[in-house]
């Protein structure tokens, strides 16, 4: 009994360790988003999605940042996407079992969790310091080469889930291979895929490291992409560090909007992800 | 007692039964190999045409890598290869040049689980006939009503084609499986344990399937029930351990095997 007694006290301990450390982690985010809601829902208003950012001490908005940040992910997301799921399809599908996949694999897996300024590095190397100026380009370059690894991994992982007895069962009707990929593996793995391609922007979303070496900034309206481009990351870093306390207000709504429109595409990734299981 | 001693008797005379059968498949001293494991050895036996014959044999004794091979379903994997002679109509399915895609379009499959492709019931079938067919629409509603008739689901599901075919139930999955398989036209179609995940009724169903099919294909079925293939089938064939023990007829094999083996199996003293 004695014996029983101390089991259940112990399992009482860790159960409370197990909890705190649980609320600890979570406190903090929390605080986080609070502290975000709160400095950033005050600056919130029309003006931030009509007018251009301003020079410190007038009013003004967050239009050519958020439009850069689009434009550069839309971009990004239609390099990195096609490239991502041609790859993860050869490692599921045709080079299951060479060694290539393997190399590929591991490669991929450095790519994934490369620190993004060495990514904004070389494309300043390849791109920004070739072409004699920051772009826009350069900026949708480096985001995309951060897309790659994401949806390589996520198309491949998703496709290996996709039951060999499907693959047999199309194979069984005289079904080519590229047939059955297209038409039978996709559409079984769609809803993992199209999550794969959700996180990975919202991965680029609030990338600022690549794009300060790459797309940089821009006080003013412009959709030239070889020109620099304002993006949200880039306004945010360079206003919060200011001195100024009009700049810094429009830095903590813009860090609201990435949060909330991260937050949006996670959960529409989740959900995707929930339906596709049951 | 060696491999050759067992299975030369079954070339060498034809088992009774079979005078003027058309042999559709022969397969000839066939040799399987998983890596450096050897899993079938020295197989020969005929598939007959209008006739279903069933592969029995404890887990493991390579009947379903037989059914594998008539469809060269192993070549969708690395380190298997088979050695031998395998024809169908004569020509050797197992040479280097055979074009698999239509070979499988010849032989089709219906497999253990049910494996309805994640598309409606319609495209399910439609998909399979578009591939060697162009047809006007109103054909080819035509073609999959035929499917859907001759796998006896056309009445349960008539009314919502466009539905998910994974929203049937297991029976009626496996049976738009087995209307997929027809729909392509094919001359043999191998049914690999077909009924194992089904309840009773929907094997009931599935058997009494097979016994129409049988008229216009030649059938070849895997199964653990030893009372599916003694309701099923016209020829059994029993294996062990890779090898062909005996082949005959079903009612042979099920009342006065040769094989002390089979005798066993067939008695549930062993498998």
């Amino acid at each position: 009994m004695a014996l029983y007694d101390t089991r259940r006290r112990r399992n009482v301990l860790a159960k409370g360790l197990a909890y705190a450390a649980t609320a600890f982690g979570l406190s903090w985010l929390v605080l986080i988003l609070a502290v975000l809601l709160w400095e950033g829902f005050s600056g919130l208003s029309l003006a931030v999605f009509t007018q251009m950012t301003p020079p410190p001490g007038s009013a003004g908005g967050l239009l050519n940042p958020i439009m850069g940040s689009l434009v550069m992910t839309v971009i990004a997301v239609a390099i990195g996407t096609p490239l991502g799921i041609l790859a993860g399809t050869y490692m599921a599908e045709y080079g299951r079992y060479d060694k290539l996949t393997t190399i590929v694999r591991f490669i991929n897996d450095i790519l994934l969790s490369a620190p993004s300024i060495v990514i904004g590095l070389f494309i300043y190397e390849v791109m920004v310091a070739q072409m004699g100026h920051f772009s826009g380009w350069a900026g949708a370059v480096s985001l995309a080469v951060i897309v790659v690894p994401v949806v390589v991994r996520t198309t491949e992982d998703m496709l290996i889930l996709v039951p060999d007895t499907l693959r047999e069962a199309a194979a069984s009707i005289g079904l080519p291979r590229s047939l059955m990929i297209r038409k039978v593996a996709y559409r079984a793995a769609r809803a993992g895929m199209v999550t794969g391609v959700l996180l990975a922007v919202a991965r680029i979303s609030g990338e600022t490291a690549p794009l300060l070496f790459t797309a940089l900034n821009n006080q003013f309206w412009s959709l030239d992409l070889n020109a620099p481009v304002a993006s949200l990351p880039v306004v945010i870093f360079q206003f919060a560090l200011s001195p100024y306390k009009d700049w810094q207000q429009l830095a903590w709504t813009g860090a609201l909007i990435i949060t909330i429109a991260v937050l949006v595409l996670s959960i529409t990734a989740r959900t995707l992800a929930a339906r596709k299981s049951s | 007692m060696s491999a050759v001693e067992f299975t030369t008797p079954t070339v060498a005379r034809r088992a009774a039964g079979t005078e003027g059968l058309a042999e559709k498949v022969s397969v000839r001293d066939l040799e399987f190999f998983y890596g450096d494991n050897r899993a079938l050895k020295n197989i020969s036996v005929p598939l007959y045409h209008g006739k279903v014959t069933a592969f029995i044999g404890p887990s493991g004794c390579g009947k379903s890598t037989l059914l594998r091979i008539l469809n060269r379903m192993y070549d969708l994997y690395p380190h298997q290869r088979a050695s031998g002679h395998v024809t169908l109509d004569g020509e050797d399915i197992l040479s280097p040049s055979q074009d698999l895609n239509m070979l499988r379009a010849k032989v089709g499959m219906v497999f253990q689980k049910p494996t309805p492709f994640p598309m409606t019931i319609y495209e399910n079938i439609a998909f399979g006939i578009r591939l060697y067919e162009k047809l006007p629409k109103s054909e080819l509603d035509d073609r999959v009503r035929d499917a859907l008739a001759r796998a006896a689901l056309w009445e349960e599901v008539k009314n919502k084609l466009g539905a998910s075919g994974l929203s049937l139930s297991g029976g009626q999955q496996q049976r738009l499986c087995i209307a997929r398989t027809v729909a392509v036209k094919p001359e043999v179609i191998l049914f690999d344990e077909p009924c194992s995940a089904l309840d009773p009724i929907s094997t009931a169903k599935i058997e009494e399937l097979i016994a129409e099919l049988k008229e216009d294909y030649t059938i070849a079925i895997v199964t653990h029930n030893m009372q599916q293939a003694a309701r099923v089938s016209d020829f059994t064939a029993f294996m062990y351990l890779g090898e062909l023990v005996e082949f005959g007829e079903t009612s042979k094999i099920f009342t006065s095997p040769d094989d002390r083996r089979t005798q066993d199996y067939i008695t549930g003293r062993f498998g």
